[in-house]
């Protein structure tokens, strides 16, 4: 099946600034795939490149099959929408969603009524006549949506939509656009720098920082599986042990102490273990009792934080300190500050990323 | 326009100071206009002096074939050099805003000279330029050259007025109709015309009102027959004054009074914001 | 941005190439825009200005011509005489008079207007742009009918006590004139610049125990300063060349440099003068317009 969207080795200047740099890319048909990364890692930028509003200093990008690298974004089967929605503030918002088919030479009955199905789609029904000043966020925001859609574009794409929104809102919102990418199908491009939000909706993320694609994979395997430094940091909470590879089942620490640890890198290469704080155990040196196959370590605990469902040690162990996450007990059965606790982890919740700092 | 925190009244005698402040300038402003008013129905060849209720002035305005004349070349002229200096200045503004060549810096200083430049300079260099051009070409002194030179100095005026805001408007805008399907020409149409309209509207305004205003430009680049209303009322100010200024003034006054309601109401018929 | 060409070439990878074709293209396309004022500009603004410059190392022939042959500083030379300098010194210190009066009843009057309320504030910005509509000629003679012998002021001095007044043809009567053209483009920047000062600041300065005077002085007036030079400027240049008010209220005595330079071409015939006293005025102009934008000024 042809993918909806190919990227092949683009690259984007800005002058001597690179933006993007060199990123290969496929978003397949039906899919609703996240570009996620921090402010100015390139992802806003990748976005506008396949709506048309940028184009590439270099590569090939491909929407089903065709080449549409220099084309300009008013003949790209391809809708947006945009940060701050940039609605047409001196339409109202039935001339608003019907400006994509006006402007394809649709007539203006025809128009008005796809644009009414839309509107009503997005649950606007009786908005019609406004304008955009007298909607709230929410509201402009669908009319964003229905502007777009109302148009069956082949992929759309959404900069960093639910930024303005409230928290509630938010959720509500990015459920409804999962559900939506469901029923039509459509590909959906999205870029966010909340990792939560990517996490919750996409089919697949791309992780990017500084212009350079890290990770392409479903939030499954970004989070289980980081494929390096930056995407374990980014993505969840994780704890980064710097270790040096031993052989190919064992790591030492900075301490010099040996733990298990699988990795297909020479000996001597620099990697750090991840590991994350609800996969480590944590109890009273006195009488925990790590199984056999679990690393262990011993430390003193630094600070206790209550979370709710869970509480968050910090343990301070020779030359590192680690986050450990422990169901809620009672108060009488929790660590304190200042306790020797030993720390342990079983084999398969580590995991070896490349790269020191 | 809105700071993040806004002003607040001071106390005490200050405050009282700087209401009596405001209403004094705001009779300074309108006394004068006002009182002008009152003696253009003043029965008394004496410009200040009251005599009576009469229309008599008005009458003799309606009447006199060389103000009228000089009323029709002044709308005449407004009106072309208006429509010109609108589309050239629009045209300006649009280039300033929302592109990059080169000598672009030379031509945004260039644009900015008319509007700081003393009119009797400006009077000045119009009168020596067409002096000169006289000496190779043949033509008259009247509506061409008064034309040329409003045009000259209102085309600054109006891209100032779209600059700003051009400026104001977002160029996400703009792409959003481009990724909507709109070519550059409908994006222009469609979406960025009508936002800054109601800019054009206002330089319109300001170069129209600009125009009827001038007085020593036109003096001195103007021909026989082509007095425009300010030149000629300036004339019988200096020879003798009788409340028939009174009168045509008051007429001027009302006409532009009524221009600005008119663009206000057309701003807010098609306005948003 | 390029667009296909229909039916011909489909598009084509983007290359570095395409991508400067593409910058150069946006490049022609703003020069295009420019080009008609740019011209407009050049041909009838531009020219004429360099024409004056010229006249103005010319000399005056005998009938009042000018002879563009034969270049020298004559006309400059004559700047020095007594009787120019006295009008230029005349001129400069209304201009300031005025300017300074603008300043003074400007500035309370701004303030005012950034305490108002929202609405309240443009109605007040509407009833200051009113008066700037209105025909500037008309305006000036409103005065000439206010201040003239027997006139209302006139009347109103007597009534008071004073004595019958007449201000008309005296240099107050054109100062007054001056201040009332040029108001509004005093109190404009004045607003815009104290409007956009975050109020809160005001009240810190009380926070921390200054008076209101030192609160105006330390904070208020400093932050405001952007407004205070641009209308200072947009008062005096007018003001150093004004040619209608002086001409309407003052008289035959009070001779400024507006209707100086005037006489030199209607009646005297001194072209050459006339020109380098146009090119002076110019000169002064174009500094206060750079001062003002080297202070990082905006757009008027």
């Amino acid at each position: 099946m042809t993918p909806a969207v190919e990227l092949g080795g683009v690259t984007k200047r800005f002058d001597e600034v690179v933006a993007v740099d060199n990123i290969d890319l496929t978003i397949a048909d039906g899919e609703f795939f996240a570009m996620l990364g921090p402010s100015g890692c390139g992802k806003t930028t990748t976005l506008r490149m396949i709506a048309g509003l940028e184009f590439p200093t270099q590569g090939s990008l491909r929407i089903f099959g065709d080449e549409v690298g220099t084309l300009a974004p008013n003949k790209r089967p391809v809708n947006t929408v945009f940060q701050n929605y940039a609605l047409f503030p001196h339409l109202n918002v039935r001339d608003n969603v019907s400006f994509g088919l006006r402007m394809q030479g649709l007539n203006k009955a025809e128009a008005a009524r796809r644009a009414e199905e839309l509107i009503d789609l997005v649950q606007l029904s009786g908005m019609e006549k406004r304008k955009p000043s007298q909607l709230s966020g929410g509201q402009q925001q669908r009319v964003a949506l229905a502007r777009a859609l109302v148009n069956e574009p082949k992929v759309l794409l959404l900069d960093e939509p639910l930024g303005a929104l409230d928290l509630k809102l938010r959720q509500e919102m990015q459920t409804e656009l999962k559900g939506l990418q469901r029923n039509l199908g459509v590909s959906f491009v999205f870029v966010t720098h909340d990792q939560e939000e990517a996490l919750t909706m996409s089919d697949r993320i791309a992780v990017m920082d500084e212009g350079r694609l890290l990770q392409v994979g479903t939030a499954e395997d970004l989070y289980e599986r980081p494929a390096n430094r930056f995407v374990a940091d980014f993505i969840g909470h994780t704890n980064l042990i710097d270790a040096t590879v031993v052989d190919s089942s064992t790591i030492a620490l900075a301490n010099g102490t040996r733990v298990a640890g699988t990795s297909s890198e020479a000996a001597g290469t620099a990697v750090a273990l991840s590991l994350r704080p609800e996969s480590m155990k944590i109890g009273r040196s006195t009488d925990a009792v790590p199984g056999d196959g679990a690393t262990s370590l011993t430390g003193t605990v630094t600070e206790v934080t209550y979370l709710g469902l869970a509480i968050m040690y910090k343990v301070a162990i020779d030359f590192i300190e680690v986050d450990v996450r422990a169901d809620a007990v009672s108060p009488d059965d929790r660590l304190a500050v200042g306790d020797t606790a030993t720390v342990w982890w079983e084999h398969d919740a580590e995991w070896i990323v490349p790269g020191a700092q | 326009m809105a700071a993040p925190g806004n002003i607040t009244e001071p106390k005490g005698i200050t405050r009282h100071l700087l209401r009596l402040n405001s209403w004094l300038v705001f009779v300074f402003f309108y006394a004068p206009i006002v009182i002008l008013v009152i003696f253009s129905f003043s029965d008394n060849r004496n410009v200040g002096v009251w005599g009576g209720l009469t229309f008599d002035w008005y009458r003799d305005f309606a009447n006199n074939e060389p103000i009228k004349g000089a009323l029709t070349n002044s709308l005449q002229i407004a009106v072309v050099s208006t429509l010109v200096a609108v589309v050239l200045g629009t045209l300006a503004a649009l280039a300033l805003e929302r592109f990059t060549f080169r000598g672009r810096k030379v031509f945004d200083a260039l644009l900015y000279l008319p509007i700081i430049i003393p009119d009797v300079t400006m009077a000045v260099m119009m009168l020596l330029f067409f002096a000169q051009l006289a000496q190779w070409f043949e033509f008259t002194k009247g509506f061409g050259t008064i034309v040329i030179s409003h045009i000259a100095f209102n085309i600054s005026f109006v891209s100032v007025v779209v600059r700003a805001r051009l400026a104001g408007s977002d160029e996400r805008l703009e792409e959003a109709a481009m990724d909507l399907y709109a070519s550059r020409w409908q994006a222009f149409r469609y979406v960025t015309l009508p936002l800054i309209m109601p800019g054009i509207l206002g330089g319109a305004l300001l170069a129209f009102t600009l125009s009827l205003d001038d007085v020593v430009i036109t003096q001195f680049v103007t021909g026989p027959g082509w007095d425009t209303l300010p030149v000629f009322v300036f004339g019988l100010i200096r020879k003798g004054v009788t409340p028939l200024i009174n009168a045509v003034s008051v007429v001027m006054l009302v006409a532009s009074t009524l221009l600005v309601a008119l663009s206000l109401f057309i701003q807010r018929a098609r306005s948003t914001d | 941005m390029r667009t296909r060409i229909a039916g011909v070439q489909p598009p084509r990878q983007a290359t570095p190439e395409f991508e400067a074709a593409n910058l150069r293209q946006r490049k022609r396309r703003g020069l295009l825009m420019a080009l008609p004022a740019y011209t407009y500009l050049v041909t009838f603004f531009a020219l004429p200005l360099l024409v004056v410059v010229v006249y103005s190392f010319a000399t005056r022939n005998r009938f009042g011509g000018t002879d563009l042959t034969g270049w020298n500083l004559d006309s400059y030379q004559q700047i020095g005489n007594e009787l120019v300098r006295q009008v230029l010194v005349r001129s400069l210190i209304l201009a300031l008079i005025t300017t300074a009066l603008c300043l003074v009843i400007s500035y309370p009057f701004a303030y005012f207007m950034s305490t108002r309320k929202p609405v309240v504030r443009n109605l007040m910005l509407v009833f200051v742009m009113i008066p700037f509509w209105t025909n500037f000629l008309v305006r000036n003679y409103a005065w000439y009918v206010i201040l003239g012998t027997d006139g209302p002021l006139s009347r109103i001095t007597e009534f008071v006590g004073i004595g019958a007044t007449r201000v008309l043809f005296t240099q107050t009567a054109v100062v007054l004139g001056l201040v009332y053209g040029f108001l509004p483009f005093m109190i404009l920047p004045l607003y815009a610049a104290i409007e956009r000062i975050d109020g809160r600041l005001l009240e810190a300065s009380r926070d921390l125990y200054a008076s209101g005077l030192q609160s105006f002085r330390h904070v208020l007036l400093p932050l405001s300063m952007p407004g205070v030079v641009a209308g200072s400027i947009l008062v005096f240049i007018p003001s150093l060349g004004a040619y209608v008010t002086p001409e309407v209220l003052g008289g035959a005595k009070t001779t400024l440099l507006g209707s100086y330079i005037v006489t030199q071409f209607l009646s005297s015939r001194n072209m050459p003068f006339g020109a380098a006293l146009s090119t002076v005025l110019m000169v002064i102009m174009l500094t206060a317009a750079l001062v003002y934008f080297r202070r990082g000024g905006r757009t008027l």
